[in-house]
């Protein structure tokens, strides 16, 4: 129970730090506004309240700290400057962090926690720094007593509600009530103050009692009870038993009521309101017979009416309904398929039923997809932090600027494009934005400017970051290549070919491991990040004036356009995103370099031939010539023609993951389910050319030179 | 029949809290995610104890104690504020409107059923 509570904490921790992200990109943006610093508070102490309720200490006293600072902004005792917003939002950096170290276990960065604790304090007067935070409720009167003091005592208690406590909502006979359960309770109503009927003042408060409890509890349990009257009444509390006593005292209580000295709770306990006195019957038994006439309409409304009213969903659930309206997909090609295969005489009219049913499919399939769908702001959000974070370790100035937040994406797509976008944007602020002398004398603002950017383009999703730095350092990023042998030194490359081999595993320009960039994490990990969500990513270039990465991404994960094939009577699946072209194949196509392999000769310019069959193991020799050609283009610029035997569809697949299922065969991406109930190979064109020894990447235009030298 | 707790709370996570602790207790629960969704709701749950927060969005623990103190709905129900902090001016504000007692932040079930029954008699 606990667990599930404490899993939405940090769900509604990500909603509370979204907030306060946003609040502060306000400030920082000059929008000082009341509300702005409100929600900011609010966010904040959310977080703490949550947190205290789980016991996350540490959190809790960042929070503390944070929500105090924003408590003097918002009262109007602290003025916001460029230095106090610096603060802030390292400081919601770091509740960030402490929220998601309290979540996946991670340690806190001690070093870092203080010198935000402390820079924090700098900013709270003393006073209410001394405020502590007191983490357990009721300042522990009623938590458990360390040592349990077996004997009873007899308490003496005089209540005089004033007239105050009646506009409160408190009763005394529900006071007397919780007494009762800490003792033998005894009640005689004092009304000697009374006065005359005609003179009675019907907003005073005439009554008294005096109460006598006998109980093991200790007298702070007693103030306790009273605690909400507290100022509202005359409260006396004795006790005829000092410690010393107590025994002689406990022995003559006994005798006196001649009970055993074996004190029991329950043990026919009188009920102290069972006889009361006259007056007192009235008094006390008012407010019960008011509580019972209260009207209690029965509704059964325990929805929430939210200002926004959202449901929040077991993601499996999700996924299930998904993966049936994968299956509704299949099992319409499967109906289409029988029908074509039926001996009938006119099917028109179940066609246009099966196109409706088709449509309805495509319906459901776009509704259930936008359930996963979620706008990349959140995510754009954290980016922002990172280049924050880069900047300041790098002494540069940055700036992230955020272009269509609300393009929605797969909820997939956004978790895991989390690391390659952090990755980029570090290597952005490291390499690509000049210090800020640089810029100056390069002409441009000292502050760089990296934009990121979601949009929707044509089933797919582009994002971009174009940052406006030096730009790619060809020349040495060429030489580094070389250096590492990760291609030949008499290579001709293009512009792009080159900015592209910072993708290549192993390539790294910095020229010392820096904490930013460094670890040994190269782009290629960015690359292959992004080529596991089904997408493309390339770099381009302008010397002095930056680059840009662009990012593109399948829409989603669970069905896809793909283009029907056969190779050597298997049929497969090319994924349209990847095909430039098809074409029909002919002989003065193909230019063959000896052994080296074959190239298509597309309107002057050379490709490499990739047989599929051959680079899949399932067609040794090359005895027919293929039928046909698809020219794609992979991530990194390159273009290769596939070799396949012929064109069946172009359609739409759900796709099925092969993960569990099998090893990871090169070349195939995942598998599908055809019309005809056949399972069908999603190639991955990037690998196939890959394993291919026939088309590598960068042998192109070697061999071309080659081959016009020979 | 089940004493009726109407609980205003702008955090999901205290909500959910306070259903878990309030149910398990026998009450029966019902809430609110804003001051004034509170108020709103305040003459259909019909509550016999209103448990509200005092930072809150649109309205305010302070605000909602008024309107329900206030004459248009004239409550008589007791009130308890949930606070963070004990801070003294606090909880003189807060009685000033007409607030029954206050729980502290974070709060212990048996702490929170205790005051519940100091203020409503409860048996739960």
């Amino acid at each position: 129970m606990s667990g599930s509570i404490q899993d939405t904490f940090f769900e509604e921790c990500e909603d509370l730090l979204e907030a306060m992200d946003e609040g502060l990109t306000a400030i920082e943006g000059g929008e000082h506004d009341q509300e702005v610093v409100n929600a900011i508070f609010r966010a904040v102490h959310s977080i703490k309240g949550g947190a205290g309720a789980f016991g996350l200490d540490e959190l809790v006293g960042f929070a503390h700290k944070f929500e105090t600072v924003f408590d003097e902004l918002r009262s109007g005792k602290l003025e916001f400057d460029t230095a106090l917003i610096q603060l802030l939002l390292r400081s919601s950096d770091h509740l960030a962090d402490l929220v998601a170290n309290a979540r996946d276990g991670g340690t806190t960065d001690q070093a870092h926690h203080d010198v935000l604790i402390e820079a924090l304090a700098k900013y709270i007067p003393e006073e209410e720094e001394d405020l502590t935070f007191e983490p357990m409720g009721l300042s522990g009167a009623f938590a458990p007593e360390p040592i349990m003091d077996d004997s009873e005592k007899t308490f003496e208690i005089r209540f005089h509600p004033l007239k105050e406590m009646y506009g409160t909502g408190n009763e005394p006979f529900f006071l007397f009530q919780a007494l009762s359960e800490l003792g033998e309770l005894s009640v005689r109503l004092d009304d000697s103050e009374l006065p005359g009927f005609d003179t009675i003042d019907a907003e005073e408060s005439y009554l008294a009692w005096n109460l006598t409890l006998i109980t093991k509890d200790s007298q702070d349990s007693i103030e306790a009870v009273f605690e909400f009257v507290e100022g509202l009444c005359e409260l006396t509390i004795s006790s005829d038993a000092d410690p010393a006593e107590e025994a002689d005292a406990l022995a003559a209580l006994n005798a006196a009521f001649g009970t055993d000295a074996e004190p029991t709770a329950d043990a026919g306990q009188p009920d102290p309101f069972e006889q009361p006195a006259p007056a007192k019957e009235a008094e006390v038994s008012a407010p019960v017979e008011e509580k019972a006439s209260l009207p209690k309409t029965e509704t059964a409304k325990t929805e929430q009416r939210g200002p926004k009213p959202t449901l929040r969903v077991d993601l499996e659930r999700v996924d299930r309904l998904i993966n049936a309206v994968g299956e509704l997909i299949i099992n319409h090609s499967m109906l289409a398929q029988q029908i074509a295969n039926l001996d009938a005489g006119d099917v028109r009219d179940v066609e246009t039923e099966l196109e409706g049913f088709k449509n309805l499919a495509r319906d459901i399939q776009e509704g259930v997809m936008s359930i996963r769908a979620q706008p990349v702001k959140p995510l754009f959000q954290r980016m922002a932090r990172i280049v924050r974070e880069a900047s300041s370790a790098t002494g540069k100035t940055a700036k992230l600027v955020t272009e269509g937040e609300a393009t929605e994406v797969d909820k997939t797509v956004i978790e895991r494009l989390s690391d390659p976008l952090t990755h980029i944007l570090r290597n952005a602020v490291d390499h690509g934005i000049e210090k800020p002398e640089g810029r100056e004398e390069a002409g441009k603002d000292k502050a760089g400017e990296i934009r990121l950017s979601a949009s929707h383009r044509s089933g797919s999703v582009c994002i971009e970051i174009r940052d406006d730095g030096a730009g790619v350092n060809r020349p040495r990023v060429k030489q580094i290549a070389i250096d590492k042998g990760l291609i030949p030194e008499n290579a001709e490359l293009t512009d792009s070919e080159i900015d592209n081999l910072l993708f290549l595993p192993g390539f790294s320009t910095a020229k010392e491991v820096s904490n930013l960039s460094g670890r040994g994490v190269g782009m290629d990990v960015v690359k292959n990040a992004v080529t596991g969500l089904g997408g493309r990513i390339n770099i381009s270039s302008t010397p002095g004036k930056g680059s840009t990465f662009t990012i593109i991404l399948p829409l989603t994960l669970a069905v896809m356009d793909g283009m029907v094939v056969s190779v050597a009577d298997q049929t497969m699946v090319v994924p349209i995103t990847s095909i430039v072209e098809t074409m029909r194949g002919s002989d003065e196509m193909i230019n063959n370099l000896g052994a080296d392999g074959t190239l298509l000769s597309i309107r002057g310019n050379f490709v490499p031939i990739c047989d599929v069959a051959g680079a899949l193991g399932l067609r040794q020799c090359h005895d027919q010539p293929p039928g046909v050609y698809l020219l794609v283009e992979t991530e990194t610029g390159q273009r290769s023609a596939l070799a396949v035997d012929d064109i069946f569809d172009q359609r739409q697949v759900v796709i099925k993951s092969l993960d569990g299922v099998c090893g990871n065969i090169p070349g195939v991406a995942a598998a599908t389910i055809l019309g005809d109930g056949k399972i069908a190979m999603i190639l991955d064109p990037e690998s196939i050319i890959a394993a291919s020894p026939s088309a590598a990447a960068f042998d192109t235009e070697r061999r071309i030179s080659n081959a016009i030298a020979s | 029949m089940k004493t009726k707790v109407l609980a205003i709370d702008d955090s999901r996570t205290i909500r959910n809290l306070l259903a878990a602790a309030l149910e398990e207790a026998g009450f029966e629960y019902h809430s609110a995610v804003d001051g004034r969704d509170g108020v709103d709701k305040y003459a259909d749950v019909a509550p016999d104890v209103v448990i509200t927060d005092i930072n809150m969005p649109i309205l305010d623990g302070f605000g909602v104690i008024e309107e329900l103190r206030g004459t248009q709905i004239n409550s008589k129900v007791p009130i308890l504020v949930l606070t963070t902090e004990s801070a003294p001016e606090l909880k003189s504000r807060a009685r000033a409107a007409g607030a029954t007692g206050w729980i502290t932040k974070p709060f212990d079930d048996q702490s929170l059923i205790f005051a519940l029954k100091r203020v409503t008699g409860a048996a739960a």
